[in-house]
Formats: C-alpha cells, structure tokens, sequence
C-alpha cells in the first residue's frame, strides 16, 4: 500500500526561483526512502510540501489517502530538522512530551511513552537535564524521540544528521535503523551524503537542481539488518558508485553548469 | 552502545569560592576606587585652582564622609520630627517605593498586554507602534502636572496619580521588548508547531512566550529604575512632601548651605533602585530557564 503519493508537484517561489518541476513519486509502507541530491535542487522543499509546512503551487500530495493538509491535522508527521529545535526551558523529558502535550494525552499516559522513548534513543539517565547540557548527537536524539512518540506513520528528516561529525553521524545513522525496524514507520530522509543514503535507504531518489526535479530512482538492495559490516560490501560499493554517477548524471544534464563536478 | 555523556564541567568547589571570593573583593573595591576618584579629583582641583571640566568648591563636592555623617545629623531645613536624616529619607523612600511598585506594576502590565496584542496582528503594530514611541518622546515633566490635575478631579489619591506616571515611563520598554520577543521565535521552532497542528493560542503560550522571556526580563530592568525615576519626577509637580522627589525640592533649595543632604539624598534614591533591580534579577533567576549565555 503506498502511504505517500506525490503527482504533479511543481513549486515556485515568489521572486520566480523554481524548486520543483512536475514531482511524481510514490512512497510504500514501511520503506525507507532518501532524497539525495546537490544544494537549489529542492529537496528540502520537497519534503517539506509532503509535510504540508508549505503548499505546492501545482500538483497534488496524497498521504494514507488523505490530503497533506489533513494528515498533518491529525497529526501524522514526525519532523526531524538539521538543527535539534529543542525548547531550553523544557527538560528533556518534557522536551520528547510536547507533542504528546499538544495532542491531549493524559499526565500518566506522557510519562510512559517518555520513559519508553527515552530508552529507545539511549537516553533515560538525562531525562532531567536542559538540551543545552548535552552534546549535538545527543540533541538530536531527544529530537528523534520527540519526532517518534507519538507514532507518527510518517517521519521525516531534513539533513538530521548534517551538522555532525562523521563518528556520530555513523553512529546515530546505526541507531535510526534499529529505531525504524522497531516502529515500522515510513521514513523520508533528506541528505547530501551517498554513503548515508545508500546505508540506510530501501530506495535513493536522485534529484537534481534547475528546475529542481526528479532525475533517477535507485533501489537499494543491501540485505536487513544493516551492520557496521555492510559499509564494507562490495555491493555497497557498487550501490555508492550508481548513485554518484546518477547524481552526476543529472548534474551533467544542467545546461549552465559545467562538468567539472567530479568530487 | 553506551551514551557518551557530555556534561558541562562541575564548579570544583574551591574554583566556585574563589570565584565568589573575587566577586565580592570587587563589590568592595568599587566603590573604594569611586570615593578615591571623587577625593582625589576634589583635593587637586581645589588645590590647583583648576577649572576644566568644571571648576569645583566645598559646595559642588562635598567629602563623601560628610555625606555619610549628614545621614546620621538631624537635618537643617526640614522638621524631621527629631529624627535622623537618615530615617527621614528611608521613610520618604518607601513612600516613593510604593508609587514606583504600583506604578510598575500597573506599566509591566499594560505594556505585556499590549506588545502580546500587536504580535498578534500586523496591521495593528503599524498603525500604533508610531503613537506608543511618539508617547515617550513628550517630556514627562510636562505630562505630570496634567496627570495630576486630571487624576485629582476624579478623587483619586495624589500618590497614585505618581504611580500612573511611573507607569507611563514603564510601559514602553516593556512593550517594545515583548513584541519584539514574541517574534523572534526560531523559523523551525515554528514549523515544528505547525507539524502538531497547534493553534495560534498554543503556539504564543508553549513556544513564543517562553522565547520572549528573556527579552521580557531585560526590559523588566530597565522598567524598575525608570519607575523609580518616574514616581521621582510625578511628585515634583504633583506637591507630594512624602517622597524622595519632596525632599529633593526642598534640600536642592537649601543647597547653598549645606550640600551634603542633597547629596545624601541621592544615595538613598540610588540604593532604592538598586533594590527594584535586584528583585527583578531574582524574579528572573526563577522564572527563566535557559543556557547560561543566552540570559540577557
């Protein structure tokens, strides 16, 4: 059953700048799916149309059969930004409880889920420290429970992990995958690096910038679970290689640019 | 995997007295080095003869321990009732702290109430922000005396029409600030609101109030010495004996005979506002939970 369903979907800025051209893409249950692509090719925007922050100016988003409009009523999104966006004055504890706050849970019912996301992402012994106590990789984490706990269907992830060191972000990329095979939610994860894309997806989806547009799908077959081991595969590789030479691909195909961006 | 804990260093507790150890040598040392420049800057010019900045004489600087024993000397001009210079100015002081504190109150309120109002509608901040700045830009002293005239016809009591003037000058920071608070809520932190479906209520209440906290207290601040100003400035026109403003009337008049009581009035007006500060320190101490370098 595809949770997500993106036709259509074009953006254009005021000031004229295009983000997206003509989207299609269909996401199933339970997948894991990377938006993969250089900077301006818009997939931040992408996500954040399919997480109806802001509207498409044309093209239609379709999540578990509703309007993206109405999936976020019913509060259907965990959000994960580059930065942590925790609240100073709330503890951590009370930092992971604010959605369940906003959508009317019982004192009682807040503490329990708590307790269970704070031993989720590793971190039950800091429930009553302030965010500013703890390191970035740890902020993120608490942003990752918070985004978690109240089971959203859908979560999505905007270069969470983009402002860390290669150690935590490997780290933290190992504990999403644990933490996603347990909710069985669907992830929509934004990144610029392959290496993460490739480790951690079920599909890569290769954009490419303007207009900014879909330009390859690439599915990834590495077996589950994924292990500090699988990075050392040789289909890894391979799967690292296709993905880059799409993304180069798609660069190439961008008339003002020249084709020097062999990186 | 084992969490890697990355705590902010713990004080060592000798770090921590030596630290508050060196605080209060320099709360000490301040006003030593403040009455060594008064002396000093008092003896040479006198000494000397000289006249630039400005020319000085037993009159325009008095020694600072003649200050101090004026506080302890019945006063010359005023019947004190036997009582001490001293008493007589922390009796008129609370008088004065009492206008201040409700006038503070009454500003702190008004100007939350409306930099909350005009963060909710745009159009409204264009239309008034220009009238609640132009507001502070007519000269209280000529505001006073109406307020007084005004507020007295209605039988109100003379001190509060003071308070009312305290407030005038307190509104405005605090005003400003909130509106400017509630809007500096991270683009974000907004957005994640928006992902909770949080109505505009629970969004001012859960994420733009708290944001606005610090921005609240730093005006907050600045609102507790101006209401102490404020409530000076009203009972000048205002015929109030009771108040430090009476008695700075009354010993700016006999100051040619003797200096030290003006000044020693000065002292008190100063130490009044040094407490209305720190109660709002305090207040902000157990209100405002944030990072250390993100407190104003």
């Amino acid at each position: 059953m595809s949770v997500v369903k993106i036709e259509g979907v074009s953006k254009e800025f005021r000031g004229g700048t295009i983000a997206l051209t003509d989207v299609d893409l269909e996401i199933e249950a339970g997948e894991f799916v990377s938006l993969i692509g250089p900077s301006g090719c818009g997939k931040s925007t992408l996500l954040r149309v399919l997480g109806d922050l802001i509207e498409p100016t044309r093209g239609t988003v379709t999540v578990n059969g509703k309007t993206a409009r109405r999936a976020r009523r019913d509060r259907d999104y965990g959000i994960v930004f580059q930065d942590p966006v925790l609240y100073d004055w709330r503890t951590v504890a009370r930092n992971i409880a604010l959605p369940l706050e906003m959508a009317g849970w019982s004192r009682q019912k807040r503490a329990d889920r708590v307790k269970e996301m704070l031993a989720l992402v590793e971190l039950a012994q800091f429930e009553r420290h302030h965010p500013w106590q703890l390191s970035g990789g740890m902020q993120q984490r608490v942003s990752i429970a918070r985004a978690l706990s109240f089971d959203p269907a859908l979560l999505l992830m905007d270069e969470p992990f983009g402002a860390l060191d290669e150690m935590t972000r490997e780290r933290l990329n190992m504990e999403l995958l644990r933490i996603w095979e347990r909710s069985n939610c669907t992830v929509v994860f934004v990144t610029h690096s392959i290496a993460e894309a490739v480790f951690l997806s079920t599909r890569v989806v290769v954009m490419s910038p303007r207009p900014g547009r879909i330009s390859d799908l690439v599915a990834i077959d590495l077996p589950q679970p994924r292990t500090a081991a699988t990075r050392e595969e040789p289909r890894f590789f391979e799967l690292v290689t296709q993905v880059r030479e799409a993304l180069h691909l798609g660069a190439d195909l961008d008339s003002r640019r020249p084709t020097q961006a062999r990186a | 995997m084992t969490a890697i804990a990355v705590e902010r260093p713990r004080d060592h507790r000798g770090a921590r007295l030596l630290r508050s150890t060196g605080r209060g040598l320099l709360f000490v040392a301040v006003p030593l080095v403040l009455w060594g420049l008064w002396e000093g800057y008092r003896w040479l010019w006198i000494n000397r003869g000289w006249t630039w900045p400005f020319a000085v004489d037993q009159t325009t600087m008095p020694h600072v321990a003649d200050i101090f024993r004026a506080l302890f000397r019945n006063p010359s001009s005023v019947s004190g009732g036997g009582d001490k210079l001293i008493t007589l100015l922390l009796r008129s002081a609370l008088f004065t702290a009492k206008e201040a504190v409700v006038g503070f109150a009454l500003g702190a309120s008004i100007g939350f109430l409306l930099g909350v109002v005009l963060a909710q509608w745009r159009l409204l901040q264009r239309g008034f922000l220009p009238y609640i700045v132009a507001s502070q830009t007519v000269p209280i002293l000529a505001v006073a005396p109406i307020v007084v005239v005004y507020l007295g016809t209605l039988q109100v009591a003379a001190w509060f029409s003071v308070a009312v003037i305290a407030a005038y000058l307190t509104f405005f920071p605090v005003a400003i600030s909130t509106l400017r608070g509630l809007q500096s809520a991270d683009r974000q932190a907004l957005e994640l609101m928006r992902s909770y479906a949080a109505g505009r209520l629970t969004v001012l209440w859960k994420l733009r109030l708290p944001t606005a906290l610090p921005y609240i207290f730093a005006a907050l601040k600045v609102s507790a010495t101006a209401s102490i100003v404020g409530a000076i400035i009203g009972e000048l026109p205002s015929g109030i004996q009771d108040g430090l403003g009476g008695k700075i009337l009354v010993f700016n008049q006999y100051y040619g005979l003797d200096p030290t009581q003006l000044w020693a009035t000065n002292l008190i007006a100063a130490l009044l506002g040094i407490c209305f500060f720190l109660v709002v320190v305090l207040a902000e101490r157990l209100v405002v939970r944030r990072a250390p370098e993100n407190l104003a």
